[in-house]
Formats: structure tokens, sequence, C-alpha cells
């Protein structure tokens, strides 16, 4: 145990009240953005996180192009004032891994072959920052891809689960990241029920781990929905409008 | 990017002798503008402002930190631009360009020049303590004059600023100590039209663009041309207008939204 600062009460609630299998409140607009090709807004909790989609478009610098398929560019970064201590603008070694493994959970997904030569760029730009933020900045990037009307498997969609206090519980808050004991973020494509993005740090044991992933893989499937309604929402309206 | 401008010069140069804009605009009409302030959480103040389809998001930081040896008992103002990649398909990650440099000095002197900020007020022990204001501009949808955006946005921001004084444990926290702020107003000339608050297709085709700050009185506070065309006499007297006649609205909705 890292340290014995009291994250659960003695009727199973967490600090903010939530139940050990209850998430955050989550908020998903789609198509946000004026310029960008498909774009998303998301709010999970005190997290605000916009996505945007430009692309597919033809690869530069020019080396970078792949004959076979496109390229996919991801890039998490942080405002200057979403966090307590004012961050430097710019991408840091946290910001430049967490857009590696983005590019990567969402280029398994994206029907990449259709496209030779291009690029396409999905920047994910955290506002306000709350413990969680790769899981819903690849969840509201995977909401901008179906936005910008991209072919792929399915949307992506990712959820954290982790270990507070020796108990299992989803979705770490803020003080809940900083004092637990594990943190399991989790990314998969519902539909094809694969695995696209894994990471892990603290402690847990082998039914510990089988415990957080249930609870991880179910809150994906929760988001997934909601990610879905998003989508319809907007694209009903307009639907509307041309009828 | 060379092509299809020129064919949208033609375009709107074609209109402009009609009298009219791309997106139906008189001449010195203002695009609409709505202002969101305290958006996020974890600044000590900040603004989203949408003028149009372009959207800036401000937020202030602040830190206590060493004074300047040549102001001692004053506070430090720090202001950054990004424009990041998700604004436009034209920015690109990476360390500050011109632009974003550019943007980010005229904004700071907008606020430093006009004195909005009560610098003195933010010294805490001279010579050794102050106050460090954090200015970080993030251009989320660029749609045109992100000068006027920008400054609008950090003006929300500042005012909408609580001094963290309780974090740093030397008191209880206050609003941070403002004056009356200038407004900008942005115009830009292409082919003998002078248009207020251009919209990207308009800036991509401009030859010359002024920005006039006016304060409540009517009278002016700063000025900066850009680009290489040039404006005549009579042209600057009607960009001064349009910004004192649109300074007075854009005020009035700057101090609405800093009300609530």
């Amino acid at each position: 145990m890292k340290n014995d600062k009291k994250l659960i009460n003695e009727e199973g609630r967490r600090l903010d009240g939530r139940r050990f299998d209850e998430l955050r409140p989550i908020r998903i607009e789609a198509g946000v953005l004026h310029r960008a090709d498909g774009s998303c807004y998301l709010e999970w909790g005190g997290n605000k996180i916009i996505a945007a989609v430009y692309g597919p478009r033809e690869a530069i610098p020019k080396h970078t192009q792949n004959p076979l398929k496109a390229i996919v560019n991801a890039r998490y970064n942080m405002a200057a004032f979403s966090v307590e201590d004012r961050k430097r603008p710019g991408p840091d070694r946290r910001s430049v891994e967490i857009s590696k493994v983005i590019s990567e959970a969402l280029e398994n997904v994206i029907l990449t072959e259709q496209f030779p030569r291009t690029m396409i760029n999905v920047n994910i730009e955290v506002l306000d920052a709350e413990a969680g933020t790769r899981c819903a900045g690849l969840t509201a990037a995977g909401v901008a891809l179906a936005d910008a009307g991209i072919p792929m498997v399915d949307i992506p969609v990712a959820c954290a689960a982790g270990k507070i206090n020796g108990q299992v519980v989803l979705d770490l808050g803020k003080e809940e990241d900083n004092y637990g004991d594990a943190d399991l973020p989790v990314a998969i494509a519902p539909r094809t029920d694969e695995i696209l993005l894994l990471q892990m740090d603290g402690h847990l044991t082998l039914d510990e781990f089988e415990q957080a992933f249930e609870l991880a893989h179910k809150g994906c499937l929760y988001v997934s929905e909601l990610q879905k309604k998003a989508l319809l929402e907007k694209y009903a309206s307009i639907a509307e409008e041309v009828s | 990017m060379t092509i299809i401008p020129s064919i949208k010069r033609d375009y709107l140069c074609k209109l402009a002798e009609q009298g009219k804009r791309i997106d139906g605009r008189r001449f010195d009409e203002y695009r609409s503008i709505s202002i969101e302030t305290n958006i996020i959480s974890k600044a000590e103040g900040s603004a989203r402002v949408k003028i149009g389809n372009t959207q800036v998001i401000a937020g202030i930081k602040m830190d206590i930190g060493e004074p300047y040896p040549d102001s001692p008992d004053q506070g430090v103002l720090t202001t950054s631009a990004e424009l990041v990649p998700l604004a436009s398909p034209d920015f690109e990650a990476g360390p500050p360009g011109g632009e974003a440099i550019e943007l980010a000095r005229v904004v700071d002197r907008g606020v430093r020049e006009s004195e909005v900020i009560e610098l003195d007020k933010l010294c805490i022990t001279p010579g050794e303590e102050v106050w460090v204001i954090f200015i970080d501009i993030h251009i989320i949808d660029h749609d045109g004059n992100l000068f006027d955006a920008s400054s609008l946005a950090t003006l929300a921001a500042l005012f909408t600023t609580t001094v963290p004084a309780k974090r740093f444990e030397i008191g209880e926290d206050y609003p941070l100590p403002l004056k009356e702020p200038p407004v900008s107003v942005t115009s830009v000339k292409f082919n003998k039209a002078v248009v207020v608050d251009p919209s990207l297709d308009e800036e991509d085709i401009a030859e010359a663009r002024l920005t006039v700050a006016t304060d409540s009185n009517g009278d002016i506070r700063a000025m900066q041309k850009g680009l290489s065309g040039s404006f005549t006499r009579e042209e600057i007297r009607k960009v001064i207008k349009a910004s004192i006649d649109n300074g007075i609205e854009i005020r009035r909705i700057l101090m609405n939204a800093i009300r609530k």
C-alpha cells in the first residue's frame, strides 16, 4: 500500500459519493468545430477534452508516406492552464508516450489500407485535467474519427479501473489516482472485443487484475453507448433538417 | 494554398465591388460574439470566446516568483499563444512560430500598455516575491480574426480571475485588481474594400490590416498595422470609426459576460 489515506467510507462510498462500480458523469458532443473534418467535445468528471480529426490527406513530410496504408498521428496535448501548477506549453515525455499509445490504438481500428500515402491527424487537447485524461482523450478521438467519416472496424472506447484502499473500483478520480494502489486504463473495440490499449501501474494480484479488467471492460461498453448516442444526436438533427 | 485563394480572391473582390461580403455582412458589421467565463476549473480565470466560427480559450494561471530587477515592486505578466493543430489544417505541431509569437505579443502589449492589470498591487515582498500571471491562449477553431478573439478572451478571463492566495498560504483569495479595459477591433483591406472583423477567407487575401483599441470614452488606446499593403488617410478614419462603433457593443457584451 502506498499510504493510508482513506478513500472509501464505511458505507462503501468513495470520496465523491460513487460506489465501486460507478463512473463519473460523462457528456459527449459530436461535431463541435467548424474547421476540422470531425470533432468531439467530451466532459468526463472534471476532465474537459476536445478532439479534432484532419484527413486523410497527403502525408508530409513525404518520406513518412506508406505506399500501402495511411499513417495515423494522434497528438495528445495538455493546455498550460489545464492543471493545478501551470504546465509549460509543448510536448513532454509523458504526452509523447500517451500520443504514441493512442496513435497505435486508433491505427488498429481505422481501415488504413484504404488510404495509402495519406496521414490522418487526430488532435486531442486537454483543457481541464482531472485523472483519466488518456481514456477520455481516446474516447473523444473515437467519436471525432467517426464524425470525420473515417472508416473503422469499430469506434474505439477507453475506460480505466483501479484499486484504492485494497478495493477494486471503476474510473479513478483525482485523489484516488494520487493516493490509490493501482490504475489500469483499457481501450477496446467493443464489436470485436479486441483490446487496443492496456497499461497498468501499481500493484494488483492476478485475481484483482481479473476483477479490474472486468470492471474497465463494462465501463467501456457503457461509454461506447454514450459515444453512439452523441453521434446519433448530431446526425439525427441534420437528417431532420434536410428531410 | 495558392490556387484556391486566387479564385476566391476574384469572387470576394467582385462581391466587394457590389458592397457585399461572402457571409452577407455589411463592411462595418462584426460577426456575432459569445463569451463564456470560468469554464476551466483548474485555471484561476478562464473564458471561451466565439466570434462567428472562430473559437479561442484563454486561461489564467498564477504563481509566486521573483520580480524583474527593474520593477522590484510589480507583478510579472507572461503571455503565450498556442496555435494547436486542432484549430486549422494549416497549423502544425511544434514550438511556436512567428504567427503565434506575434499574436501573443500583440495581446500582451494590449494588456500591459493599457495597464488593465494593476501590477503594482501584485507585489508580495518588494524585490523578492511577486505574483506571476500566466496568460495562455489556446486557439480552438480558426475562422479569422484571432487578434480580436484572443484579446477578448484574455480580458474576459482576467476579469474572472481569483488570486489564489489561500493555496500559497499567504491570506485569503481575492479578485485580480483590474481597471477599465480597452477593446480591440481589427479591420482588413483588400482591393480597396475595408471590412471589419475579417473571416478567414477575407484574411487570406488581405493586403493590409489595422487593429484599433478604444476605451469607454471612445478614445484610441492602441493601434497596430500589419501586412504589406497600405491605407489612405480616409480609410484609416473609416477603420477608427468602425472600431469605436463596434467597440461599444463588444464592451457591452464583455461586461455582461463578466458580471455573471
